[in-house]
């Protein structure tokens, strides 16, 4: 069945996806040919991935809908007497799955409540602010995926990243021009070794990168509890609670905006990062033998491909990228200092930025701008209409799970199967 | 290697890929290297700082029928004399590496008790260490590792891997916490706690078994969703109701008559609450239902090769449904510790990560029921001696006690502590062709 899956024997890792097969068609009469592309097109828009992917949308909104219907109060108390008045019921129901997506769409985008343009638009510059990280995380899993790694220790490498660029950013003082950009290495450095190990253990010993990197979440996350109860660490002196001094002026990442709005330089950090990967991958030597070694490891080594140094690079990049992440949080969006809880579940969300973008750069830029929209308008949902902001997360992994699974939500939808190609 | 039929271990599974990255070898050596550096470690922990006084272990429980009599040693040299005794045994291990004879289960457990015995005594010099209660909290604190580890053996034995460990304690203990306070019998919360565990495993079931979907994927996801969920459902629900929706009666400590008046044994093993006595039952089940029955064989054979145990009739899909619904159910129940047994009442994100110490102990354990669970007790035992040390003033920073399971699972895949090798088709959808 299906073959598309397995490794091809061959291993032709930058195959051009889209023109190959259509030169080899036989010349058909123009009219044919025009129906017949037509009709695949057609077929194409209500089977294909692009389809599914809206429909996951959908069909994970849908859920998340179900939810909030289902447990808000004026819902519940019209449900005790819909024979008699279902009206009721149904404008309670209205009221309380478009107050929240309407307050969704004021935190995230635009608030139309306010009237001075600047403060209108605001809203949108808070979801770049939580997509800066995204992007930077889900670039970091995406390109392991391409590689065949499973990295799932992004919080990890997100820790151990943010405790060494918050150490530069109060223990040291420099102008700014060394210092912000010192931290930021520092940061990537230290990802970068934090996720090498998932790497080279693989390359060396077979071990799992999925366990390693579970397990070394873990002791990153001792590891950080332990430095911020020293003081010659990261320790607040005099404090008891786990957390360090707030940053330094000279190693906060500027705001972009003016100092009314929250958006600082780690977006931007994230946009060039995007740029950076998307050449990595296709234009670079180094990008060819992640994919090759990730389409068939097998094949990559015998064309002379070093597997186990490409896993241990491809592991110490992604390990930047997440150092990244975390050094946004620590420098840009909390600086009052290093805290346990740094990552703001960042390392789990990039898995699903990473997974609904497809592991592509330009699929994670999309993918890590709607969660942070999701993010963002999550919040005011809870201060204005007091639905948890947890919702977002469910939805967020309904997506991906919706998103996983084309079959099923064809299924769902009575759509016809893709074709087999 | 029989890759032509299924599809190869990169399309999912845990197993290394031996092909691309041959393991280096490093064998029969590994254990006299272990004993010298454990004890080198606890020779320069005395010799930096050495402590005068007497440590005093306690044997007996407040309420036992024969009193124990206290135990008390001078703690420097008592840690001394343990050194040798570690010493004597590295020395037999190297002469058994030499001699090229099998390590025998005998050595590193006198090695491990002589070890503990010369930290303890050095970590609780002029104090006073409960042994009772150091091993009962530990026994104690292992009761959802256990559960979930078993869940994860079986659900890997039949080849799927289930990440998800961690949603089903979660869910678990969010159904047994609202069950158990709508009916008010623990019991009933355990059962929904089972029922919990069996239907993540079941939307686990739809996503990798029928859809073929990555399994580490769903899993993860898996666990994103159930945070999520149960958060929602706290914060919407549970807490502005919490009279009535979420305050449990608790499973209370129910002593068996006269097991639990053995000293030492009795009040560690037997005076327990009636979770841990359900736990006995499920490890000898499972181990003996694993090894010993037909269901048993086939879920293993269909583990470990799909194809053939379809050659023969063996319906491989229905076979690891009913194995993770199962496996699921034996999860869920760990997760009643948490809202029934630890605490009365759910509460955010409870289970704390303990689903993946739980994972930690099926790849300790070489996925083998009886292993993960010794491995799930010393993970426990771990975690309750960081509590006890910690409530003495120990010198040694409770964190680097907490990183120690997770450290020593690294060190297990890496293969410097025994060699893991998980059911061969662990991870990889069935597709009949």
């Amino acid at each position: 069945m299906n073959d598309t899956d397995k490794p091809q024997p061959d291993p032709q890792p930058d195959r051009p996806e889209d023109s190959a097969g259509q030169t080899l068609t036989e010349p058909a009469t123009e009219d044919r040919q025009q129906e017949e592309r037509s009709r695949s097109v057609l077929r194409e828009i209500v089977s294909g991935d692009a389809m599914a992917g809206v429909l996951a949308v959908f069909l994970a909104v849908f859920v998340g809908s179900v939810m909030i219907a289902a447990t808000d109060e004026g819902v519940r108390e019209t449900a005790s007497y819909i024979t008699a008045r279902p009206s009721d019921f149904f404008t309670a129901l209205w009221d309380a799955i478009s107050g929240a997506y309407s307050a969704m769409f004021r935190g995230s985008v635009f608030n139309y409540l306010l009237t001075e343009p600047a403060q209108q638009w605001r809203p949108l510059t808070e979801t770049l602010k939580f997509a800066g990280p995204l992007i930077l995380g889900g670039l970091g899993v995406g390109l392991a995926f391409r590689a065949s790694l499973f990295n799932i220790g992004g919080r990890g490498q997100m820790l151990v990243a943010g405790g060494a660029a918050g150490y530069v950013g109060f223990q040291f003082d420099l102008p700014t021009v060394v210092h912000l950009p010192l931290a930021l290495i520092v940061a990537m450095v230290a990802g970068a070794l934090w996720g090498g190990i998932a790497g080279l253990l693989k390359a060396r010993t077979g071990a799992h990168e999925v366990i390693v990197t579970i397990m070394l979440n873990y002791v990153a996350y001792y590891l950080l509890f332990y430095a911020l109860t020293k003081e010659w660490l990261l320790k607040t002196p005099g404090s008891v609670n786990p957390k360090s001094p707030p940053m330094k002026e000279t190693a906060i990442l500027p705001k972009v905006l003016g100092d009314q709005f929250n958006l600082h330089l780690g977006f931007i950090i994230a946009l060039v990062a995007v740029g950076v990967a998307w050449w990595l991958l296709n234009r670079s030597t180094l990008g060819y033998r992640i994919r090759a070694v990730g389409e068939n490891p097998h094949a990559a080594r015998a064309s002379g491909i070093n597997v186990g140094m490409t896993y241990t690079i491809v592991m110490m990049i992604a390990g930047s990228l997440l150092g990244l992440a975390g050094a946004n949080q620590v420098l840009g969006t909390v600086t009052s200092g290093v805290s346990l809880d740094l990552d703001a579940s960042i390392g789990f969300d990039a898995i699903t930025v990473a997974l609904l973008g497809r592991s592509k750069p330009l699929g994670i830029l999309a993918a890590g701008i709607l969660f942070g929209a999701l993010k963002a308008g999550g919040f005011t949902m809870q201060a204005s209409e007091n639905i948890s902001v947890d919702l977002v997360l469910v939805v967020q992994s309904l997506i991906v799970l919706f998103l996983a699974a084309p079959p099923l939500v064809r299924a769902i939808f009575r759509l016809p199967a893709q074709e087999a190609k | 290697m029989s890759t032509v039929t299924t599809p190869t271990p990169e399309s999912g599974g845990l197993a290394p890929d031996a092909a691309v990255t041959p393991a280096k070898g490093i064998g029969a050596k590994k254990l006299p290297i272990i004993f010298g550096v454990m004890t080198a470690l606890l020779a320069v922990v005395l010799l930096r700082s050495s402590h005068a006084g007497d440590t005093t272990f306690q044997l007996a429980a407040d309420t036992d029928f024969v009193t124990l009599p206290d135990i008390v040693v001078p703690s420097g040299p008592t840690a001394w004399v343990m050194v040798v005794l570690c010493l004597a045994l590295t020395a037999e291990a190297v002469r058994r590496m030499l001699a090229h004879t099998r390590q025998p289960v005998w050595v590193p457990i006198a090695f491990a008790v002589a070890w503990m015995t010369g930290f303890l005594s050095w970590a609780a010099a002029d104090e006073r260490i409960r042994l009772v209660s150091l091993f009962a909290g530990a026994v104690a604190l292992a009761i959802p590792l256990v559960f979930g580890a078993l869940g994860g053996v079986l659900g890997e034995r039949a080849g799927v891997v289930n990440i998800a460990i961690e949603g089903q304690l979660l869910f678990g203990a969010f159904a047994a916490a609202v069950t158990a306070s709508l009916t008010g019998s623990p019991w009933a919360g355990l059962v929904a706690a089972m029922v919990a565990g069996a239907l993540i495993a079941l939307i686990l079931g739809l996503f990798a078994i029928t859809y073929f979907v990555d399994q580490v994927i769903v899993g993860v996801v898996l666990n994103v969703l159930v945070v999520g969920l149960t958060n929602f459902m706290f914060r919407q629900v549970l807490a502005p109701n919490s009279d009535t929706l979420n305050s449990p009666d608790r499973f209370s400590a129910m002593p068996i008559p006269i097991l639990g008046d053995i000293p030492l044994i009795g009040p560690v093993l037997f005076r327990q609450t009636p979770l841990v006595y359900v736990l006995y039952v499920v490890v000898a089940l499972v181990a003996y239902a694993l090894y010993r029955t037909r269901w048993g064989l086939r879920v293993r054979a269909v583990g470990e090769h799909p194809k053939a145990a379809d050659t023969v009739g063996i319906k491989v899909n229905r076979t690891r449904y009913r194995t993770i619904l199962l496996a699921g159910a034996i999860a869920g129940m760990g997760g009643a510790y948490f809202s029934l047994v630890s605490v009365a009442g759910f509460n955010r994100e409870m289970t704390g990560g303990a689903g993946y110490i739980a994972l930690a102990a099926v790849i300790f354990g070489k996925w083998d029921p009886i292993r993960a669970t010794l491995a799930a007790l010393l993970f426990g035992f771990a975690s309750n001696l960081q509590g006890v040390l910690s409530a003495i003033g120990s010198p040694v920073p409770s964190q680097f006690m907490l990183m120690l399971p997770y450290l020593v699972t690294i060190f297990a895949v890496a293969g410097l502590v025994g060699r893991s090798r998980p059911p061969a088709a662990d991870g990889v959808p069935y597709r009949q062709q």
